[in-house]
């Protein structure tokens, strides 16, 4: 188990419920502030309902999220960033009928009402926004349309977005689902590389070789519960795992 | 589906705009040729205000995806803001129907006329703040009735259906712009405020912000950004805007009645900026243009009567919506869809 005092974000009892579905139920996690998460969990499980508790996507009904210490019994979604949190989406929204360029540069302005009305082009925005670009593959579709790019190149641009962030905490849902080879690679060294930098990288994933491989630590849920959580190889060889998600 | 509607489809964006751009500009001008100076100065002047509605509800329509059809209330609390202060005292009203006035000049009841519908605006903007989508459209559908109902029934301010009659036109010191081509060049140069403001804001990072929340607002709060608070300032931007077109409006007419704001107006208005494109001023201004141009045009049908003019108008401006809608949604030059 891991120990709380060092986590980045830890959960007292999260609850969240739609109707009488318990999607999360007094879940009680602790993510380490170093290295790479992954929370898996069959369909239906709670993961990302989870992720949308823990960016204020979705209004928590019981329970205590703590981010880097500051305990919250309300998340606020456009308050995640100033507790160091950004996110990617399970189904990517993008923002369709904007380019690809201003999808990253939406995300680097000015978030103060009147500054932002006097902000023209920066050039630091536009140097990082092409480096971010240029690092997920996306500087060629730069002026496309985001809804007119394909699914994997969708998937990459908001994940380009999230790492416009500057953030501590990246909450990746599902980043390598539907990705061809090339582009799973891709999003695989971003997500060391981030890992390296010493960011904090949480995301969920059905892909067992990626499960295996990449992170460090393990979250598996059941049913809106806590399953277990612990090291990747000692979580994936513990028989209640194997038994109730693994099947093998 | 038809050749020519694929063929308009398939057509580079660039090239049905500058069609569209040439076929309304070239139809103006010939038009104007056709009518002499006087009707020019008088359809350039309706075309003004008109231009100022729909740039500044493209603000709140076509960038930030609010689709309002409550805008003429904004109009109509300038329009009513500025005949309240600043008509004629002295002129000779029904006794029983008689307002109090304090008879300001047009400048001074400019700046209140504007900043009483920024009041209204942040005050309706706050509760319309909870809304999306259709949801959105119904709640400013019955802000302008209330307006409305505000303007025929509010008779001890509003004078009712008996309406305001000599409000005055602008004046500098002694110089009165009384002269049509005088307040054709005023309305004018507001207009020119009114878009370049409206091209500062587009164009800044609140600009983009905007338009990210027309494409998904629960994303963009996610990356920092207070949507509500970006909403309601574009909202009050806008229907400050609006009420500047109304106070233009009451000082040109010199007489306004509830009925220059009625429902149907706002219908028109959102027919003008789908009609020019949606988040774009250009198109807007081309929007105004063109309906201006269909509304004074269609006096002349010979066919036509002149007691179905008016009818026939809203006639061929539904039939051209539903074209739109069908075969190019993002209107003359626009890049978005609803």
């Amino acid at each position: 188990m891991t120990d709380s005092a060092g986590a980045v974000i830890h959960t007292v009892e999260l609850s969240k419920h739609f109707d009488a579905v318990r999607a999360v139920d007094e879940l009680t996690v602790s993510i380490p502030k170093t290295g790479i998460t992954s929370i898996v969990g069959p369909n239906g499980s709670g993961k990302s309902t989870f992720v949308n508790l823990l960016s204020g996507t979705l209004p928590i009904d019981g329970g205590l999220v703590i981010i880097d210490g500051v305990g919250l019994r309300v998340v606020k979604a456009h308050e995640s960033p100033q507790h160091g949190v950004t996110r990617t989406f399970q189904e990517v929204r993008l923002f369709d009928q904007i380019s690809a360029w201003d999808n990253i540069m939406v995300v680097l302005t000015e978030r103060r009402l009147l500054p932002s009305l006097l902000e023209r082009r920066r050039p630091a925005h536009r140097e990082k926004a092409e480096r971010i670009l240029k690092e997920v593959g996306m500087w060629e579709k730069r002026e496309a349309m985001a809804g007119e790019l394909s699914y994997g190149q969708r998937k990459l641009l908001e994940i380009g977005r999230a790492m416009a962030m500057d953030a501590q905490t990246y909450l990746f849902d599902e980043p390598f689902a539907g990705l061809f080879p090339q582009m799973l690679e891709r999003v695989k060294e971003i997500v060391v590389r981030m890992r390296d930098e010493g960011h904090t990288l949480i995301f969920i994933s059905h892909n067992m070789d990626i499960v295996r491989e990449l992170p460090d630590h393990l979250i598996v849920l059941d049913s809106g519960k806590l399953l277990t959580q612990g090291e990747v190889h000692d979580v994936l060889s513990r028989e209640e795992v194997i038994e109730a998600y693994l099947g093998e | 589906m038809s050749v020519i509607p694929q063929a308009l489809r398939e057509r580079p964006r660039a090239d049905i705009e500058r069609v569209a751009t040439v076929f309304v500009l070239g139809w103006a001008v010939a038009f104007m040729l056709w009518q002499g100076t006087g009707f020019t100065v008088t359809l350039m002047t309706v075309f003004a205000i008109w231009a100022i509605l729909a740039v500044s509800l493209n603000l709140v329509v076509g960038f930030t995806g609010l689709l309002s059809v409550g805008h003429i209330g904004f109009f109509g609390i300038g329009a009513y803001t500025m005949a309240i202060l600043a008509s004629d005292a002295s002129y000779d009203q029904l006794r029983t129907e008689a307002i109090p006035t304090p008879g300001w000049p047009f400048f001074a009841a400019l700046p209140i006329a504007v900043a009483l519908t920024a009041l209204v605006a942040i005050g309706v903007g706050i509760v319309f703040n909870r809304f999306r989508d259709d949801i959105f459209v119904l709640v400013s559908f019955g802000f302008a009735i209330i307006a409305f109902s505000f303007f025929l029934n509010l008779r001890e301010i509003t004078r009712g259906a008996f309406g305001i009659h000599e409000i005055p036109r602008p004046a500098f010191g002694g110089w009165v712009l009384d002269g049509e081509v005088e307040f054709l060049v005023f309305a004018l140069v507001c207009l020119g405020l009114v878009v370049l403001l409206c091209w500062l804001i587009v164009t800044s990072s609140f600009g983009r912000v905007l338009t990210a929340i027309r494409e998904d607002e629960e994303a963009i709060a996610v990356f920092g950004y207070q949507v509500t608070h970006f909403k309601l300032a574009v909202w009050v931007l806008s229907a400050m805007m609006a009420g500047l077109a109304g106070a233009l409006f009451a000082s040109w007419t010199s007489f306004i009645d509830p009925n220059s704001f009625i429902l149907l107006e706002s219908m028109l208005l959102i027919a003008i900026v789908i009609l020019g494109g949606l988040a774009t001023i250009w198109g807007s201004l081309l929007g105004a243009m063109a309906f201006v141009l269909l509304e004074e045009g269609m006096r002349f049908l010979p066919f036509l009567p002149a007691e179905f003019v008016g009818q026939a108008r809203q006639v061929v401006l539904g039939v051209l919506l539903v074209l739109l809608m069908l075969f190019r949604p993002q209107g003359l030059v626009g890049r978005y869809r609803l």
